[in-house]
Formats: C-alpha cells, structure tokens, sequence
C-alpha cells in the first residue's frame, strides 16, 4: 500500500507505488496525461507525489530504455530537414522534461556511450546543466564553479548593444557599447542564442605582467592608445523626467522658463538652455545644475497668509536640473502624456564614457578589475613583433583563483588572431587544449603562449617571458563617473544640523562610532572633537535655572523664558545633537538643568 | 624589611620586586640595580590618560569577529561536549548564574589516579537516579501501589545498598511511604483519594524515576580521561562542594568551569582568576592571541565589588555614574526618566557624556588643565 499525493495533498492509496509510478509515466509519454505531470515515487517512505503546479525548475532529457536512447538517426534527419519539431519529440515520448523530484528517482547518461541498462534518461548535451548565460564562458570546465558563476554574472553587467530599438527608448541608466566586437573564442551557446548580434565586449591583446605595481590589489592597466582607438567607449544615457501636476482648486503646475519673481528662482544662468517652451534644445552642452525643465507650481499652503497678502499668487519654483557632478547632451526629448492625462516631458541625456581610471573591466572568467593607470602607448611594453597590449593583468590573480579557463582562452584567442579563424570553447565539448597549442607552435610561436617583451620605458628586454594572448573583455556598467564623491562643505540636515548622508545628497563621510573609538583609544580628544564639530553650536544659558535661554537679535537683548532679563546669561559651546536631546527631554516633561562652571 | 641600600625605594617599587633584587643581585651592586630597575618599572606603567578600557574592549572585541560561531569542541571522540567559542565568551562576560554546560575537571588522590578500577570511581561521582538501579516498574491498580524492582547489579556497580536506597526514596519522594523487601520497593501513596487515585500513581511512578538516589547531584555523565601519566575524570554538570566531600577526589587541583560556583565556594579572588582562565581558555582554542592584561582589567572591573557583575546593562554599566553614559549603553528611556525622577546630576567626569556633548573629555589630549590662576 502506498500513500498517493496530488500536488502535496493527499489523495488516496494504490497497491505497489513503483508499478503506478511507472504506469503514468508511460501514460505521459503515450501523450494520454499532460507533458506538464512529473511523478515522484519515494522507496524509503513509500509515498507517490505527482506534481502538476507551476514553479517547478524542470529540464529536457532524452528517454532511454533498456540502454537504448529514445531519440534515434530517423528523429534527427527529420528535424535538419525540418519535417519535425521539438514539440513532436515531446509528444512522442522521446524527450521529456523531469522535474527536481523526478529527477530523484532517474539514472541519468552523459553521453550515449556509457548508456547501460539501468539507465533511464540520457542527457541531450552536457552544457544543458548549465544556464544561457554561464555556457556562454568557453572552457568552463577548467574553472572553479564559484568562479564560473561570477564570471556569468559579469556577463550580465556587461555593456553591449542593450536593445536595437535604443535610439527611440527612455531607459533608466543605460549604457551602449560603441563598437562592439564577436568573442575569438567562442561556445555553441554563441550561436544558438544569436549572442553574436548582439555582442557584449571587445577583443583585446592582454599580457600577464605587472608593470609598475599599477595591477596590484585587482586593478588592470590599459595602454592609452587602444582607448584612443576605441576600446571602452560607451555611452551613458538617463532621462530627466517632469510633469504637469494638477492641484485640488484648479490649480496646475506649468512648464515654462520661470519668472524672476518666483520663489526659489535661480540665476538666469542657470535657465540659459531653455527655449520659449521651457525645455532644453537637443544637443544642448549641460553641466551641473543646469535646469533642463523650467517649471512652476503653485504654493503650498493656501492658508498661508504671507503669501495671500502679496497681490500675485507668488508660485513655487520646481525645475528639473542635473545633479550635482552630472554632464552630458541632450540626446532626445519627448512630450507626452502620462496615465491621468497629464502632461508629461521626457529629455534623454547622453553622456559619452571614455575608460577612465576606476572603471571596471571584466574577461568573462570572473576575473573583474578596476582601470589602475592609463599608460600611453609609448610608455607600454611591447614584443619583438612589435605587439603592444592593451591591457595588463596581474599574475596574482590567477594562483589563488585558479582561473584554467582564462589562460587557456588567452591561448586559443591568441591562435583565432594568428590563424584567422574562430576557436570553439564549448563547455566539455571545446577544442582541446593541446591542438591549439600545437596550431600555436605552427604558427611560430612558443606553443606555451610566452614571448620577449621589452620594457616600453627604457627598451630593455625582460628577464622572464611573459604570457601574452588575446580575449575578450568586457566593460561593466560601474562607472566612476557614476560613483565619484567628496565633501568638504555642504548641505546639512534640517533636524539635526549634521552633513546629510550619500552622494545623491552631496552628503558627508561618517565618522561612524567604531572610528571613534579608534581616535579614543589613541587619546586623541582635541582632534576627535573636531571631527566632531560638523555641528557645533553656541547656545545662551540661563545660569539661573540652567535652561537655554533666548538670545533676541532684533533688539539684541538676551532673556531667560523662566527668570527674564535680570539674570546671568553665558554662552556654551555644544554639539546641536545634544541641544536636540535636550529640548525633547523637555518635550516629556523632563527638566533638563545645565549647570555651568567655568573651564579654567 | 628591606636592606638599607633598598631603603629609599621601599614607597617607589613593590615590596616583592625589591625582595627579588636582594635575592638575586650581588650586595654591592644592590642600589645601582634597582635604580635601572625602577627606571624600568616607571616605562612600563600605562600613562595618565590612557583609555585602557577602550583599548581592552577593542582588543578582545576585535578577535571576537574572527571567531568561528557556535564551535563546539570534539578533541577525539572521547571528550565531552563543552561550549567554546563566541557563545562562551558571551556566557562568562554576561556574568550568567546557570551555563550552558557546567563540567569539572577531577583529579584523584594517588592509588586511585593509576587506572585502577576508574569505571567504577567515576561511577560514584555520577548522580543516580532511581530509575537506573531499577529493573521493572510494576503498578498494582487494586490497592494503588507500585513495585519497583531493583537491579542488584547496577546497585552494587554505584556503591550503593537497598536500604540506602530505599530511604533516600523515601527522602526524596513525598506524599509516598516506601517499604522494602529484598530488592524490591513498595511504594504507597499515603493519602487515598479514589476519585483521581490511578492518575495520581502514574504520576508518582513518572516522578519515581527520577528520584535521587546516591552519587554526586547535578552530575549527569561522566568520562574518564587520560591526562599525561594519570587518569581524571570529567563531568558534564558540576556540583565542586559535594565532590570535594569524596574522599579520593584531590581538592588542589580539581576545577569546575562555573564561575559563580567558585565565587561561593573560594571567594572572589579565585572568581577573578576563574574568568581569567576560562576567558583565556576559549581565546586561546581559537587559535587567537589577546594579551593577557586585557581580559585581566575585564575581569578585575567584573570582581571589584566582591560580586561577580557582567557587561550588562544589570552589571557593570547599572554602576556608571553618568546617566548620560548609562542611557547610551542600553534602554535610554528607563535611565533618563529614572534620572529625572531622582534629579539626578551628570557630572560629564567620564568619556562617553563629553562625546555627546562634543567636548573634550578627561583622556589623551583633552586631559591636561591650565593649572596657572590669573590674579584676580
């Protein structure tokens, strides 16, 4: 008697699980029961699960019975001849898709010569246990698994040709690579894909060197002529995005250049972009803080009586300008409406990135690195052939990484340059490593992929050789560009009186608690106050009843709210933060009383 | 007294420093020595103004994230299950009553530390239980009462007799009268209530088993281990007062790992040097290396009240004079408003209070005054 459960409920008992299980399992290949059913039969517990829900990660294997693959020279004559599809191998019961309990209870072959009868499915090609993006990596079967899937996630930060339609898309923070190229070396998945149309990275010359120490810690050095040539350079785009907000009493926000008299209006400078309808002109130059969508609202409190005494309804200054640090071009600008039916305009900026120092370059072996220096070509070691790299890697990274995949695509795309053909890096399919070291020796080359290099400075040779190939490199989307930041002066918080926090904000660094205490442990007390300082305060003190007292600019007199003017008043010297706790101490109902004693 | 040359540094170095130098220096040579001496001695003092309690906490803090969490430790299959790592650490800074796993170290007098007979000496260290020298349990529902028979095997094995244990069940189990007949026991319950009379013996036959009968309380198992040439035995619960009432056990060198045990057996002292070892124990284990005067200042700060107090807003930091301090540690609401009930005065005399306020506190720097007066 087993126990039968339908999607994880029970559903009654059958005499022998095994015999049921496989009774459906032929009913599923006959196509009487759906393709979508796997069956699950549990010996040690001796419970059948059938599961028809969605969610399940489920993959195709070819049926074997009896040591015999399902899937025979007939079926894959018809499919090159297109007679049949993948549809009609499923509902023939030559392919199936198990799901993970399923796969439980299968013997699976990786290939068909090691089929035995006990077999019951035989995987279709060894590279479908892996995913689109990580089969694209070529010999991932010389790699470490946690550096195979970094390596596919790089892959998906890479710039490349993101959409064709990108001329016409409002895209949020987008980049475009501007000349892309199709990898050397390449895997199957390449072509099935059609990772070819669109390409994500370049084809560069990289030696395995250090070169001043400009490489260490994962930093890569780039030779300034490829840059000139075109290595790197990408595109960034983001939209600045404004709307036409309607009010409650028919009040509206209107787009146009701003009024002098507006509160908040900026300098005339500042709108100097804008034409008569208050938006920026393509191909507009903009720097930082320049408006791209002159805009007004209405006030926001209606109440205010301020405002109502002033004749004209003065009106709110709510321009769209670009941030602190950003440049770029008008690219492209739309006016549209949104959802409600508002008026909504769209000014695309484009800003062109050329690789600078901090940008993050990638091999597609999870090998990523941030730019250390650019080095004109000149300064750029170079072979006795008279072959500069484009780009130098450290030798450190590779020991402890044990990267296998990332030099022997250095070899094979140094093979695919020299040969003038492409070389296949499939996954447990690829050309083998010892054929192309041996084309590699045909070619007349040392069959290790070491060369002479001299030293681009003083034009000596090196005393070692160094390994020099080609790969495929990618650029990420990090961009120091994006990611820069400092502050000496700027905004504060409203409440606190302390720097505000992040980039978007021009925000302060933290001197968080642990870093102070670094600065106690070494006794430094003075410099550790002026660190503190950001926001220092000096504040009146009653002396009397040692609450904060008012100091009255106007008529520049100073006066307790408690013991009034005939009492001693002095200043203190305090950090805001703690005139904050003091005044909600207050707020509870707590007296906090300052008694005051002179320093000295 | 010192020798006369020593005289001058008698109020300048500790007595047992200038003990040595006499011991060890050639008479002639004796003021020469311990003026280089106390040069020495007057470097190595820590500076007015030094934050060593911020310097200790980082220093133990900081090795503290590179511990592995929760390891527990299996020296060979035959050792017990004792908590290191973090979770120690935590256990003994927070000054806690109960740990998780109490064990002693103990050592035997001589005859019986060669290995002789150990299975059986460990034996009668461990607590029994009525249920392990029993054989059968049996309830006779007609007149409410239950047989329990015993095991004479087991019952020799603990060093125990039948009336021993016939009265400490006796002793042990209330509201029941037991009577003894070779080796089984007659349990009675003494008050008849018929309406709930068979639950209440199912009840007491559940409370039977566990019952105490002889050997140590609170020790729940017990290893034999060899230590270099001679045989200890380790225990997992720990109950030092009664082990040391059994004569083969050698009370110099026996330890227990509780803290507060040690507290209320030898006094704070040896309290202090307990958290000091096991401190040091765990540290040492992972593989780190704190220098010892650190986790001595933690321990002396924990004993200075004659009480072991932890690092706990109960402990040490519920003695802190600031009520600014106090609120920055843990629960701000009950020190501020416990302060106001109170008036209480912060007299800003500490670090913590000053970075508040962003003043310079008494440390480093910020601790030398202008001593000179302006005349008035």
């Amino acid at each position: 008697m087993s126990e039968v459960y339908l999607n994880g409920v029970f559903a009654g008992t059958v005499d022998t699980g095994s015999s049921f299980t496989d009774k459906l399992r032929q009913d599923r290949r006959a196509g009487l029961l759906s393709g979508e059913m796997n069956v699950f039969f549990d010996q040690n517990m001796d419970q059948v699960y059938v599961e028809t829900r969605r969610g399940r990660c489920r993959r195709p294997l070819i049926v074997v019975t009896n040591g015999m693959p399902a899937l025979t020279d007939k079926h894959v004559k018809q499919l090159q001849k297109g007679e049949s599809s993948w549809s009609d191998l499923i509902n023939q019961g030559v392919v199936e898709f198990l799901d993970a309990g399923e796969e439980e209870n299968a013997l699976i072959a990786f290939s068909d010569e090691e089929l035995t009868p006990e077999h019951t499915h035989l995987e279709i090609s060894p590279i479908a246990m892996l995913g689109v993006v990580t089969s694209l990596i070529p010999y991932g079967d010389f790699i470490q698994s946690a550096r195979l899937i970094i390596g596919s996630r790089n892959l998906k930060q890479s710039i490349g040709l993101y959409a064709a339609n990108y001329p016409v898309r409002m895209d949020m923070d987008v980049s475009l690579l501007h000349y892309p190229q199709k990898p050397l070396v390449t895997t199957e998945m390449h072509d099935l894909s059609e990772y070819n149309a669109h390409p994500s990275g370049q084809n560069i010359v990289v030696a395995i060197m250090c070169y001043k120490g400009y490489n260490m810690e994962d930093a890569v050095i780039i030779n300034k002529g490829s840059i000139e040539r075109g290595f790197g350079r990408s595109t960034y785009f983001r939209p600045a995005v404004s709307s036409e907000l309607r009010y409650s009493g028919g009040l509206m926000d209107t787009i146009g250049i701003p009024d002098k008299d507006v509160k908040g209006y900026k300098t005339e400078d500042d709108y100097r972009l804008l034409e008569d309808d208050g938006i920026v002109y393509t191909e507009a130059k903009v720097g930082e803080e320049d408006v791209v969508i002159g805009k007004t609202s209405p006030p926001r409190f209606l109440s205010n009586l301020e405002e109502y005494s002033l004749a004209s309804n003065i009106r709110r200054e709510s321009s769209v300008s670009l941030r602190h640090g950003e440049e770029g071009v008008v690219d492209f600008v739309v006016l549209t409406e949104n959802e409600e039916g508002n008026k909504l305009i769209q000014v695309r900026l484009r800003d062109q990135r050329i690789p600078e120092v901090g940008d993050k370059f990638v091999s597609r072996h999870g090998q990523k690195g941030v730019v250390g220096i650019i080095v004109p070509e000149a300064n750029m070691p170079f072979t006795s052939k008279g072959v500069i790299p484009d780009l130098l890697f450290t030798p450190h990274g590779i020991t402890s990484r044990m990267t296998v995949s990332h030099m022997i695509e250095l070899i094979a795309g140094k093979t695919c340059a020299l040969s003038g053909r492409y070389v296949d890096g499939t996954t447990f399919s690829g050309e083998p490593e010892e054929a192309i070291r041996k084309e590699l020796c045909e070619l007349g080359f040392n069959e290790k992929g070491t060369e002479t290099l001299y030293n681009g400075m003083t034009g000596e040779q090196f005393d070692v050789r160094i390994f020099v190939g080609n790969m495929y490199y990618l650029k990420l989307k990090h961009m120091v560009a994006n990611k820069i930041h400092s502050r000496a002066r700027g905004p504060i918080q409203l409440l606190t009186r302390q720097p505000t926090e992040g980039r978007a904000k021009e925000g302060g660094l933290r001197l968080g608690e642990m870093e102070k205490d670094t600065f106690v442990a070494h006794g430094a007390s003075l410099l550790l106050k002026e660190r503190f300082d950001s926001d220092r305060t000096i504040v009146p003190v009653c002396e009397g009843c040692g609450i904060l007292a008012i100091h009255d600019a106007f008529k520049d007199k100073r006066y307790c709210p408690i013991c009034g003017e005939n009492v001693e008043i002095s200043d203190i010297e305090l950090s805001y933060a703690f005139k904050l706790i003091l005044d909600e101490f207050k707020s509870l109902g707590i007296y906090p009383r300052l008694i005051l004693k002179s320093k000295y | 007294m010192v020798h006369k040359d020593l005289a001058e540094f008698e109020d300048k170095l500790p007595l047992k420093l200038l003990q040595e130098i006499e011991e060890l220096a050639p008479a002639a040579k004796l003021k020469k020595i311990a003026k280089k001496v106390l040069e020495e001695y007057e470097a190595a003092k820590i500076d007015a103004g030094e934050a060593v309690g911020l310097v200790s906490a980082e220093s133990i803090g900081e090795p503290g994230t590179q511990m592995t969490l929760n390891t527990f430790h299996f020296a060979g299959v035959a050792e017990m299950n004792v908590t290191m790592g973090l979770p120690r650490i935590i256990e003994i800074l927070d000054g806690r009553k109960s740990i998780k796993t109490p064990n002693m170290e103990i050592y035997l007098k001589s005859p019986y530390n060669k290995g002789k007979d150990i299975r059986e000496i460990a034996l009668r260290v461990k607590e029994t239980s009525l249920g392990d020298v029993a054989k059968e349990f049996s309830l006779n529902i007609g007149d409410l009462t239950i047989d329990v028979v015993l095991d004479e095997a087991t019952v020799k094995l603990v060093d125990a007799t039948f009336d021993e244990i016939a009265k400490a069940v006796e002793k042990g189990l209330t509201g029941v009268s037991v009577k003894r007949s070779g080796n089984v026991l007659t349990l009675k319950l003494k008050e008849k209530d018929e309406t709930k009379g068979l639950n209440e013996l199912y009840r007491v036959k559940e409370r039977a088993k566990d019952v105490y009968v002889k050997g140590v309380k609170g020790v729940t198992q017990v290893l034999p281990v060899k230590r270099q040439e001679e045989f200890i035995i380790i225990t997992a619960g720990s109950n030092l007062k009664k082990v040391f009432e059994l004569d083969f056990v050698d009370t110099d060198r026996t330890v227990t790992n509780d803290i507060h045990e040690i507290r209320d057996l030898f006094g704070i002292e040896a309290a202090r040097q307990a958290i000091i070892d096991e401190l040091f124990k765990v540290i040492e284990t992972q593989g780190l290396n704190v220098d010892i005067r650190h986790i001595m200042l933690v321990a002396d700060t924990m004993t200075a009240g004659g009480e072991i107090k932890g690092i706990t807003r109960y402990g040490v930091v519920s003695e802190k004079a600031s009520v600014l301090a106090r609120a920055s540690f843990e629960t701000p609401i009950k020190h501020v408003i416990n302060a106001s009930l109170k008036g209480e005065v912060d007299k800003l005399n500490s670090v913590v209070e000053n970075v508040m306020l962003n003043q310079t506190g008494p440390l480093g720097t910020g601790l030398p005054r202008l001593v000179a007066k302006r005349e008035e």
